[in-house]
């Protein structure tokens, strides 16, 4: 068994290689299989599993690649990461993959669908719409549409066609999967010492480019180590962080707020590989509709879904109390009209339950945190000091 | 700065202010006349459904437009600043969010209703999702209807989403609207507007369409915004859009008739030097300034993508009386930035070629990513295409801290320049060629 360091090591690589070689080697192994990308936020990834495909997330540059024609295609107030997708796109990085979904995620994503499209980049370019309609005999159909589309694409490219059962087994492999993660998580909320948030965050973004059997096992080993005691406990504050669903701060930025004395019990860094929240219905005879169901009912709240019936207020502040934090740090990209656009009501909905909270805002490839890292510990010190 | 002009002022442009003032009167005493008011967008609206249940439409993007247009919108973005709206993010709803803060004064100086319904219709932009979140916290009390308008992201229409949106609103739409109404829904009635849209949609095409000629009688740009104004919002549907745009297009075939440029505040424009295709929304804040570096340097805009954003009425749609809800349906999908990249890309190029135009120039908005993101590489695809001469300006629609004057002056000039040169470089092809 691999020890969590080495874990941890192998998965910050995996989770940065902007070449995405393990994917493609999975890939070069059989014909019949296929590269999806996606975008942030949320993928339905069963479904290309169950057609011999590995969706891949493609979640921006980060800080480790250097923007030399990503950012003639971008205006300078729009955020970063479609410009590093864009670069991606141009360096021949993306070159194996057979298709990208673009998912409803916001404008800049929905255009970027279409400059893909223009550039004629993958055999499909697959602008993937949430319904914003959550009647199961409305909405519901339309996801279902949306789903058939994208295997449609799929099945174009590799005659695969995916049985009950496959569908079936797929929903079963994410849904453990997503039961692993949360069981790190829960493990974290009372150790958070044991694993750190950046050893979570590599671990988790590992699991978006590498099939999901072998993130799953990575996942129990990690669990299966993190019974016992690791690392030393501080006197830190406990924070979830909010508005870091799409372009994804630096790993600075995760360090340096751990560093300023914050332990990382939730967030929404990469929260499409928790969207659905507990199991989907694996052993059905119409798994597609399992799927749709889920979405529907059991998704998380998001800045893109529209939070009729059920606001983004309260259901921050349940998961900071769920979670027993102290605060909440609003972490949002910079230019980010979803994250930044909800921010207001998300903070009043914390001031009204009593719930400090701080913000600043990021660009992926941002490298200085020195100020981020004085708010932090700030923000730390003044809940010790008033607990 | 020498004084303003007096502007000219046709029978078109009175009947227009009259409509306005009419429906702001209506707006300020509904709630003593017991008339519902229903908040909704502009592009991808149901005006004519609104309208079918004796509900006033208010637009928050207009009463933000308006704020822009008398020097309002500043304060009350620093109001919406102030309560934690970041500096990044669209100014529109900043400026809306300030308005109601400061008491939701409208442009008449009277306070504007407050809604009886929210209703989401959300085209071409995530942004208004954002916005209606915003509104319905404002408005805790209020029904909310939502609307969700697939994107055409195949670059067509399908039936299936057809049916998502005449379901929604069979299932959502109708029955709010009904329970806030008080009335029943009344598909004859509804059928009996869009026939009145239909001929105000093919008159505002031929008005929009004049402006293949040489010259140009209009401006589709800046003057294109006043007339797009009555059918994009709370006229659609009615007798007196049909009045409206019946005496508009008189009005533009006298001008051709007499060969006769646009009028512009600063007066007729006299020489047509450039014809341009304008892609994104204009500044409003200083929107005559903004207009008068073109009438100075005798540009004419021949075309716009701002005047599709409430449809795309040139590519043929029309509201079809015989299946109102469908055509509802397809009109909302229609609206321009509910198109796909390559759809724009097609529409802007063909707009370059079709109205003869000198170049193509981009306004790009900081506000708004539903127009701005990806027109640098439209911009790059018209060039490539066509080989004309593409121009890039960036300013804003309401936030006066992004419009300066200055530097789209210099750049306007240099794009000019270029313009120039280019026209003597082929009239000199030309005159060798007949040589
Ligand atoms: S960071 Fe925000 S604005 Fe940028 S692509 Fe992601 S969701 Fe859109
Ligand atoms: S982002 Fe653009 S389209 Fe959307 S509300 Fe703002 S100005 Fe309007």
């Amino acid at each position: 068994m691999e020890t969590i360091n080495e874990i941890t090591d192998k998965c910050s690589n995996l989770a940065f290689d902007l070449n995405f070689r393990y994917a493609k080697h999975w890939k070069s192994k059989n014909e019949y299989r296929v590269l999806v990308g996606y975008l942030p936020i949320y993928f339905p990834r069963e479904i290309v599993h169950a057609m011999n495909g590995l969706a891949v997330g493609i979640f921006g540059a980060g800080d480790r690649k250097q923007i030399i024609r990503g950012d003639a295609y971008y205006q300078s107030y729009i955020c970063h990461l479609p410009r590093g997708i864009i670069e991606m796109g141009l360096d021949g990085s993306l070159n194996e993959f057979d298709g990208f979904v673009f998912p409803a995620t916001c404008d800049c994503i929905r255009n970027l669908s279409g400059m893909f499209k223009l550039a004629g980049k993958g055999n499909f370019q697959r602008y993937f719409d949430y319904p914003q309609n959550f009647n199961s005999k409305v909405g519901g159909i339309f996801y279902r549409q949306e789903l058939d589309k994208v295997m449609e694409d799929i099945r174009k490219i590799n005659r695969q066609h995916a049985s009950i059962e496959d569908l079936n087994n797929s929903i079963r492999l994410f849904n453990i999967n997503r039961r692993l993660i949360e069981e790190i998580y829960a493990i974290r909320q009372e150790f958070p010492w044991r694993l750190s948030a950046l050893e979570t965050y590599y671990i988790l973004r590992a699991g978006m480019v590498i099939p999901v059997e072998e993130h799953n096992e990575m996942l129990e080993q990690v669990l299966d180590q993190l019974q016992k005691e690791r690392g030393e406990p501080m006197d830190n504050i406990r924070v979830v962080i909010n508005g870091s669903f799409c372009e994804q701060p630096p790993v600075g930025l995760i360090k340096s707020i751990e560093m300023a004395g914050c332990y990382i019990v939730d967030d929404d860094l990469l929260l499409g590989s928790r969207w659905t929240i507990g199991d989907i219905d694996d052993n059905t005879d119409d798994p597609l509709e399992a799927m749709v169901t889920a979405f529907l009912n059991q998704s998380t709240f998001s800045s893109s879904v529209y939070d009729v019936g059920n606001p983004k207020g309260a259901r921050l502040v349940e998961q900071v109390h769920r979670r027993n934090a102290d605060g909440v740090i609003f972490s949002a990209a910079s230019f980010c009209d979803p994250a930044l656009l909800d921010r207001p009501e998300l903070q009043k909905a914390c001031d009204a339950a009593g719930i400090p909270h701080i913000n600043f805002q990021y660009h992926e490839n941002t490298g200085q945190f020195k100020v981020i890292k004085e708010q932090a510990g700030t923000f730390s010190d003044s809940i010790k000091l008033w607990a | 700065m020498s004084n303003p002009k007096e502007a000219i002022k046709e029978k078109s442009m009175i009947i227009q202010k009259d409509m306005l003032a009419k429906l702001f009167t209506e707006l300020s005493t509904a709630k003593e006349n017991g008339k519902k008011v229903v908040y909704t967008f502009v592009p991808g609206n149901v005006t004519e459904l609104i309208l079918s249940f004796d509900m006033l439409p208010v637009y928050p993007e207009i009463n933000a437009l308006q704020s822009g247009m008398r020097k309002k919108s500043a304060s009350y973005i620093r109001d919406a600043e102030k309560i934690g709206f970041s500096e990044d993010v669209c100014t529109y709803v900043k400026c809306d969010i300030g308005m109601m803060l400061n008491g939701n004064i409208g442009p008449t100086g009277e306070k504007m209703p407050e809604p009886d319904l929210l209703l989401l219709s959300y085209t071409g932009c995530f942004t208004f999702m954002k916005w209606f979140e915003n509104l319905e916290k404002l408005y805790p009390n209020v029904p909310v209807a939502m609307l969700h308008t697939p994107y055409q992201e195949d670059g067509k229409i399908t039936e299936d989403q057809i049916t998502y949106m005449v379901k929604q609103m069979e299932t959502d739409v109708i029955p709010k609207m009904e329970m806030v109404s008080g009335k029943k829904y009344d598909p004859e009635r509804l059928s009996k507007m869009m026939v009145n849209s239909a001929k105000a949609e093919d008159l505002l095409v031929k008005v929009l369409e004049s402006a293949k000629h040489v010259p140009s009688p209009i401006d589709a740009y800046f003057a294109g915004v006043y007339y797009i104004g009555p059918i994009f919002t709370a006229f659609r549907g009615t007798e007196e859009a049909v009045e409206y745009y019946t005496e508009l297009w008189n009005e533009v075939q006298e001008r051709m008739r007499l060969g006769l440029g646009p009028i512009t505040p600063e007066g007729e424009l006299r020489e047509e030097k450039f014809r341009l295709v304008v892609e994104g929304p204009p500044n409003w804040t200083n929107f005559r300034e903004f207009w008068k570096i073109f009438y100075d340097m005798g540009a004419v805009i021949v075309a716009s993508s701002y005047t599709k954003v409430g449809g795309v009425y040139d590519l043929g749609f029309r509201h079809d009386p015989e299946h109102p809800l469908e055509s509802l349906a397809k009109y909302c999908m229609g609206c321009y930035t509910n198109l796909n990249l390559p759809q724009r890309v097609n529409l802007l190029a063909d707009y370059v070629t079709e109205y003869k135009a000198d170049g193509f120039l981009i306004n790009s908005i900081k506000s708004c990513n539903s127009f701005s993101a990806g027109q640098l590489m439209i911009m790059r695809e018209i060039e490539q295409r066509l080989g004309v001469p593409v121009g890039f300006i960036e300013s804003d629609l309401v936030d006066p801290r992004y419009f300066s004057y200055a530097n789209i002056k210099n750049r306007l000039e240099s794009y000019f320049q270029m313009l120039e040169q280019r026209k003597i470089i082929l009239a000199q092809e030309t005159s060798e060629a007949i040589a």
